[in-house]
């Protein structure tokens, strides 16, 4: 700690932690949620050749075909398990 | 407004653990601004590295929670895992920098004063809601008095006294929190 703050200083020190852009924020909140989906399709597609199958073929369709709405993230990590293998 | 309840880390990353949707979100809220001003301040990341950072940090929080080992260590995790991410994205990915490979470019912050920073915010939580949410509107938001005074329903002609107000008051609560400059008021 500095022997001594002005508010100068502390001015400066508040100016330095700005919020993080909402849907960050938002996003990092949710991702327990979206584990939890990701979770459960891989499982689903480990147990479930023709879902996993048209996960490969259609990853989009199948997703939604199966009523599943995965974040952006978990979207792109299901890209790389089934289509960018 | 404060991201510092009463809570400690060590008791929302064990609530997290226990898989408390709530706690989650205030250990996020907490730690945002401290993570995004590691990658955006220190590190100086364009804000699509920032965010990349951003989301892997927490992910890798959320995921790694178990392997850590002393719960009231949280923060110095967080900026550890914040400095490894931030260092991968501007070596491109292709390799792991050690973290002395850092090099803080002129006019960036550093990691000591980032940490000075978040001791402020936590010496923040300690005034009234109301000087917590002008001095964050006008430093960290940069909000115009006008748009404090509408959004606070208060006359515009007070918010640079209670700015003023706010701020001695903050100092005065760092300076109960250092004992050692107690003495040294300007």
């Amino acid at each position: 700690m500095p022997e001594q703050y002005t508010e100068e200083r502390i001015a400066v020190l508040l100016r330095l932690l700005r919020p993080a852009p909402e849907g960050w924020v938002r996003a990092a909140q949710e991702l327990p949620v979206a584990r939890r989906t990701l979770d459960e399709i891989v499982a689903r597609a480990e147990a479930d050749v023709a879902f996993r199958a048209a996960l490969i073929a259609d990853l989009e369709q199948a997703l939604q075909n199966a009523g599943y709405e995965p974040s952006e993230r978990a979207f792109v990590e299901l890209r790389r398990l089934y289509v960018d293998r | 407004m404060s991201s510092h309840s009463a809570v400690t880390d060590a008791e929302l990353v064990q609530r997290c653990r226990a898989g408390d949707q709530d706690a989650w979100n205030e250990l996020v809220e907490r730690y945002s601004r401290y993570v995004y001003a590691i990658a955006v301040r220190g590190f100086r990341l364009s804000d699509e590295d920032a965010e990349d950072v951003f989301q892997d940090v927490f992910t890798r929080v959320y995921t790694r929670l178990d392997t850590l080992r002393d719960d009231s260590a949280f923060r110095p995790w967080i900026a550890q895992l914040t400095r490894r991410r931030c260092l991968d994205a501007i070596s491109g990915g292709d390799r792991e920098l050690p973290t002395e490979d850092v090099v803080v470019e002129e006019g960036s912050a550093d990691m000591g004063e980032i940490e000075e920073a978040y001791a402020v915010r936590e010496a923040l939580a300690g005034l009234t809601d109301t000087c917590q949410d002008i001095l964050d509107r006008f430093f960290a938001q940069d909000q115009s008095y006008r748009t404090i005074a509408s959004e606070l329903d208060i006359p515009s002609g007070t918010i640079a006294s209670r700015i003023a107000r706010c701020l001695g008051k903050l100092r005065d609560e760092l300076e109960g929190r250092n004992p050692a400059s107690g003495g040294s008021r300007e």
